[in-house]
């Protein structure tokens, strides 16, 4: 009997400047917590804002110098290319996705800053603790008081976001998963205006999304008993050379799966996504449905395509039922839907549908994609990125429409708003019609990307399915423009004024839309260079 | 020199440089009216004015350049820039100025100038005076480009420029729905022609990967006979768009809605030439192609044959001229088909033809003018008094078209009549019947207007034009005098090269005596009698009798109207109307279940969504073990 190895511990080596975009986010977040505790109430707004948006810009740019490492380190992974020595890794599709995380998050920022259509505070709750309806709250909401945490917390769940799409192991995986997750919980429940709703819609997350994780967690044990190993690329190697029965793998696969597609918002793990997005403050709904979105999708891709690459061919028709299912339900749905905010939380569903497709299709180099073609990840991450300027900008609009003090989402409550304000209106309508996927708008370049990356990867079929399904989901936005522009005025609901917080994200969110419609040329070319995952060399 | 050899062009050098300023003149006076709008209301007209002579000063340079060059290097080529670069296709854009050109170059201009001189008296009065400048210019500016064109593509951008402007024009006075309609219909005509155009565009870019003159007149030997064919059947209906032939020439007569000196510009010096322009420059194509050549022939006889019958019947001045210059337009085209022998024929008969039916058009338009804008012929008679300088310039034009001895018409027509019998003789009588029938018409005109008695209305009292309409009248006329004379013995020679062509051996200015000359002189006599007889020796009636069948087919434009009904709108209307009810009933119906049908789908859906947490969450593990047993049945298969 040969005595084990002494444990040995080696500190890892840590890339602090290629680490530095998230340890900014991170650092900011605990500077924020701290301004919460010793900084006079009258000026934590101020600091907060300036605060969270001074980190978002200097990670940003912080990123912007690091571009042209990570060309490099493509070609020598091992030594630059890993921040942390194993559990994270710098690649190419690591900066876009930090990219778009960040400058997403900011324009979420600016929507979580913006006090003027609230009457000179910001959508969140004065009083959190109180019970909804109380004196306590009343007085709250009467001396003016607001929750500042707002920031910090989003600014968490944003470090966590970038770390799961830099995971380059399950456990960093699923901690990052748990760090992103938890302040959305809070978030959620801090709206302002309908309390209980509000509660009501944190409390849901919450507990469906601990059993989605304790799912992702179980599986991530299957996979680790199948393998020996969390590292992505241990789990590389033993997919491509175990002998071993793939029982433990496939239950893994499928455990983790659902766990990520429950963060996606993938039908039938969906059911959340309507309830939360309407209970929760407008400007983390959108900040929920774009940023939670792009971090998901890239860690989802980056699990399926570098771990279980190897085993495509099981996974593949999997993805492909999901991904129909829910372009069909979020689709068919949202037809359906009378409040606005639950049409655009099924509008996200049937979106992640569309980009499941590309999932399925797994058109990489890995399975001979051309260089300088768009693949899978390419695809995905732009359709994203289209996707997040229309959302961010149908939320920014949604706080500006108001009755009563409060946001006006029954969408009986929008007929003929367009005619009224027009700008509002035909602002609307091209983030609509991005959202259809009607050319010259970023979202029909989306599509035609990721349906593309579907075809190109095989699954020719689900193109077509995913073609057709997209013609009927034009229906639910004509719906939306319909109301807009051709029915009576109400009278009811009115746009409030807005600050120039709102006006900058309305602003951003048109001129990306139509501008990577038109000519989206110059970021797909970027993005089709560096969106690419680092592979180990397996064995 | 053999027959196919055409010249290889030089690089532009020197003055040639800006040859792309011919154009640009024109056009930039275009946009200038057009952009600045009111402000050049005052002075608008007279820069318009200036701009064709302008560039006709710069033809003129380019033309004294072109003589005194070695016969050799008589066509010179500008590359402005590459305009597609795509995978295999490199299509630039340029210039060819070559002796064919730089002929249409000089008409155009000098002619259209003398048109906008004419106009600035004739449109005196109109409120869009301005805009009719800024058109006019637009037109030449099309033309030019579309006979300036190194390529057939960009050739195309000029035809596709002369018929917006020819549509802008024509309906000019749009508040009249005739002037609107007839706009429209130029309009639609002339894309039936297009697409042939298009088509053969098409055909080019497939054999030869370019479009350009040089490189398709050097492939054009090479390519299969039956693509030649198929091509030359494509460019015929091309010219037969803008060249009002038969079948597409029901437009040409609507097109006298437009103001008079428009009719005078499309007539004589621009737009219906091009279909001329385009069969010789494609002389190459054509003379791999036999049984195109002769549809050529064919498709020109029958139109000057079809003319001349229109001419006979109408009583408007102004529809009688249109019908005669399909007429002589179907001259030309009857040349351009019968090969090299015609070609130069075609151009010679071209631009004298751009003279006398510029003089007669605006003549038409000064007699109108006196008349109160009346073109009732029945009710003119006896103006020789009244308009000296119009009927004296008119009856240079008269003797010029009906080919009398030593006026223009008389060298141009009788080579035409002649290579047509040389090469068929059926086309030759025919070609000798139209001309006798043009004589007819033509002296019917000229008696009917200016001699025997005073048939006006009451409260007309017809007076000479002004100076700014007599001038460029008297102009043309001694161009239609001595047009022919001048251009007789030399014409032949020059465009010998560009069009494929030997030089002829002997011509000059006296004229060519023969047998067929002779008997030519005898018809035309003939024609010119009977209508005397007919016209000159008694009494016209203010309203128009019965006629015979003829008259009544010819008044009625040879039912072209009437049969393009039939066949093209009719069907077309209620295939249209198919569609339509198509698209309510089955399309319409797909995309309303489309929306209807996931709509209910939805409703029974969305009880699910009942909000309770263990009802989501039991939806979850569902999933989840769904997932896990196709993931593992997945691995199974």
């Amino acid at each position: 009997m040969t005595p084990l190895a002494p444990l040995a511990f080696t500190a890892p080596t840590i890339n602090y400047g290629l680490f530095a975009p998230v340890l900014f986010v991170l650092g900011a977040a605990c500077v924020g917590i701290l301004v919460e505790a010793f900084a006079p109430r009258a000026l934590r707004f101020q600091i907060q804002v300036a605060l969270s948006l001074i980190a978002l810009a200097a990670a940003f740019v912080n990123l912007v110098l690091n571009w042209g490492i990570a060309s490099r380190a493509l070609i020598d992974p091992v030594t630059v290319g890993q921040v942390v020595t194993g559990s994270l890794i710098h690649d190419g599709a690591t900066q876009v996705m930090w990219a778009m995380l960040l400058g997403f998050g900011f324009v979420s920022l600016l929507l979580f800053a913006e006090r003027r259509v609230h009457g000179g505070v910001t959508a969140f709750t004065p009083m959190a603790a109180a019970t909804p309806g109380s004196k306590a709250e009343t007085e709250a909401a009467e001396a003016g008081l607001e929750h500042t945490e707002a920031f910090p917390l989003a600014l968490f769940s944003l470090s966590g976001m970038l770390l799961i799409v830099a995971a380059n192991d399950l456990l960093t995986m699923f901690v990052a998963l748990e760090i992103l997750s938890f302040p959305l919980y809070v978030l959620c429940g801090l709206a302002r205006h309908r309390r209980l709703l509000s509660q009501e819609s944190a409390l849901k997350y919450f507990l469906l999304g601990s059993g989605a994780s304790a799912m992702l967690l179980f599986g991530v044990a299957l996979v680790f008993g199948y393998s020996g190993s969390f590292a992505y690329d241990g789990i590389v190697t033993a997919v491509t050379l175990s002998q071993e029965s793939d029982r433990l793998l496939i239950g893994g696969v499928a455990l983790i799966a659902v766990g990520l597609l429950f963060k996606i918002g993938a039908v039938p793990f969906h059911a959340w996504v309507p309830d939360v997005y309407q209970g929760a403050p407008t400007p983390v709904t959108s900040f929920m449905a774009v940023c939670t979105k792009i971090a998901a999708a890239g860690a989802l891709l980056r699990i399926f395509y570098v771990c279980f690459g190897g085993a495509r061919l099981t996974w593949q028709p999997v993805i492909a039922a999901v991904a129909i299912l829910t372009m069909i339900v979020g689709t068919v749905v949202a037809i359906v839907q009378t409040d606005i905010k639950r049409l655009l939380a099924y509008s996200s569903v049937a979106h992640a549908g569309f980009l499941l497709t590309a999932v399925t299709g797994a058109a990489t180099t890995q399975s001979g994609l051309a260089d300088g073609q768009l693949g899978s990840v390419g695809a995905i991450l732009f359709y994203l990125i289209g996707y997040g300027f229309a959302t961010i900008g149908c939320f920014a609009v949604v706080t500006v429409v108001r009755a009563h003090g409060r946001e006006a989402t029954e969408l009986s409550q929008w007929a003929g708003l367009g005619r009224r304000y027009p700008v509002i209106g035909i602002s609307m309508v091209i983030l609509l019609l991005s959202l259809a996927g009607i050319p010259l708008t970023a979202g029909f370049v989306g599509k035609f990307a990721v349906f593309t990356a579907a075809w190109q990867g095989g699954y020719w079929w689900l193109a077509l399915v995913a073609v057709l399904v997209s013609v009927v989901a034009v229906y639910i936005y004509l719906r939306v423009i319909i109301v807009l522009f051709f029915r009576e005025p109400a009278g009811e609901a009115e746009v409030t004024i807005a600050g120039p917080m709102t006006l900058i994200v309305l602003a951003i969110s048109l001129i990306g839309t139509l501008v990577l419609g038109i000519a989206p040329a110059p970021v797909t070319n970027v993005i089709a260079q560096a969106a690419e995952f680092l592979h180990a060399v397996a064995g | 020199m053999t027959l196919l050899e055409t010249l290889d062009p030089v690089a532009a050098t020197g003055a040639f440089a800006f040859a792309w300023l011919l154009i640009a003149i024109p056009a930039a006076i275009a946009a200038l009216l057009l952009i600045a709008g009111k402000v050049t209301n005052g002075f608008g007209h007279f820069i318009a004015t200036l701009a064709p002579f302008a560039s006709f000063v710069l033809a003129v340079v380019y033309f004294a350049d072109l003589l005194g060059a070695d016969p050799s290097e008589r066509a010179v080529e500008l590359t402005l820039f590459t305009w597609i670069s795509s995978g295999a296709w490199t299509l630039t854009a340029g210039l060819l100025i070559d002796p064919l050109s730089i002929l249409f170059v000089l008409l155009i201009t000098f002619v259209g100038g003398l048109i906008h001189i004419y106009s600035i008296g004739y449109m005196a009065h109109d409120p869009n005076r301005r805009r009719f400048f800024a058109y006019l210019n637009l037109f030449i500016a099309a033309m030019l480009i579309l006979v300036l064109a190194d390529s057939y593509l960009v050739l195309f951008i000029g035809w596709e420029g002369v018929g917006l402007a020819s549509y802008l024009l024509i309906s000019f006075w749009q508040e009249r729905p005739s002037a609107a309609t007839a706009g429209k219909k130029a309009f639609v005509v002339n894309r039936i022609g297009d697409l042939g155009l298009l088509m053969a565009i098409f055909s080019m870019l497939m054999l030869f990967g370019t479009t350009n003159f040089q490189a398709v007149d050097a492939g054009a030997e090479l390519i299969p006979g039956h693509w030649a064919t198929l091509i030359g059947f494509f460019l015929l209906l091309a010219a037969c768009g803008k060249s009002a032939q038969v079948p597409l020439q029901s437009w040409l007569l609507d097109a006298m809605e437009g103001p008079t000196p428009v009719s005078a510009l499309i007539h004589a010096a621009t737009m219906v030439t091009a279909g001329v322009y385009l069969v010789v420059r494609s002389n190459a194509l054509y003379a791999q192609t036999p049984t195109a050549q002769i549809a050529v022939a064919l498709v020109g006889t029958v139109t000057l044959l079809a003319g001349a019958w229109i001419g006979c019947a109408k009583d408007d001045i102004k529809k009688v001229l249109a019908g005669s210059t399909m007429s002589q337009i179907g001259y030309m085209i009857l040349a351009a088909g019968i090969g090299p022998a015609g070609y130069a024929f075609a151009i010679f008969h071209l631009l004298t033809h751009g003279f006398f039916k510029a003089t007669m058009f605006l003549g038409a338009g000064s007699v109108m003018h006196g008349m109160n804008d009346d073109t009732d012929m029945r009710r003119f008679g006896a103006l020789r008094k009244a308009m000296p300088i119009t009927f004296v310039t008119f009856a240079v034009g008269y003797l010029a078209i009906i080919g009398f001895p030593f006026f223009s018409g008389f060298y141009s027509k009788d080579h035409i009549i002649e290579a047509a019998w040389a090469n068929q003789p059926v086309l030759g009588v025919l070609a000798l019947i139209g001309a006798g029938v043009t004589a007819f018409y033509m002296t019917r005109l000229m008696f009917m207007t200016f001699l025997g008695q005073a048939r006006w209305k009451d409260g007309v009292h017809p007076h000479e034009s002004p100076l700014s309409m007599g001038v460029p009248l008297i102009i043309l006329a001694v161009g239609s005098f001595i047009g022919g004379m001048a251009l007789n013995g030399w014409i032949g020679g020059w465009l010998a090269d560009a069009v494929g062509a030997e030089a002829p051996e002997h011509a000059s200015w006296l004229p060519h005596i023969t047998v067929l000359g002779i008997i030519t002189l005898l018809v035309v006599a003939a024609g010119v009698a009977l209508g005397w007889y007919l016209f000159g020796r008694q009494e016209i009636p203010t309203t128009a009798p019965a006629g015979s069948i003829l008259t009544k087919i010819g008044r009625h434009d040879l039912y072209a109207d009437t049969v393009n009904e039939a066949i093209f709108m009719r069907p077309g209307v209620a295939l249209a109307n198919g569609v339509a009810t198509l698209d309510d009933v089955a399309i319409d119906g797909a995309v309303n279940a489309s929306g209807r049908l996931p709509g209910a789908l939805g409703g029974r859906v969305k009880l699910l969504e009942n909000g309770y947490v263990r009802t989501y969450g039991l939806t979850m593990v569902c999933g989840a073990v769904l997932v896990g047993l196709s993931l593992a049945l997945s691995r199974l298969v």
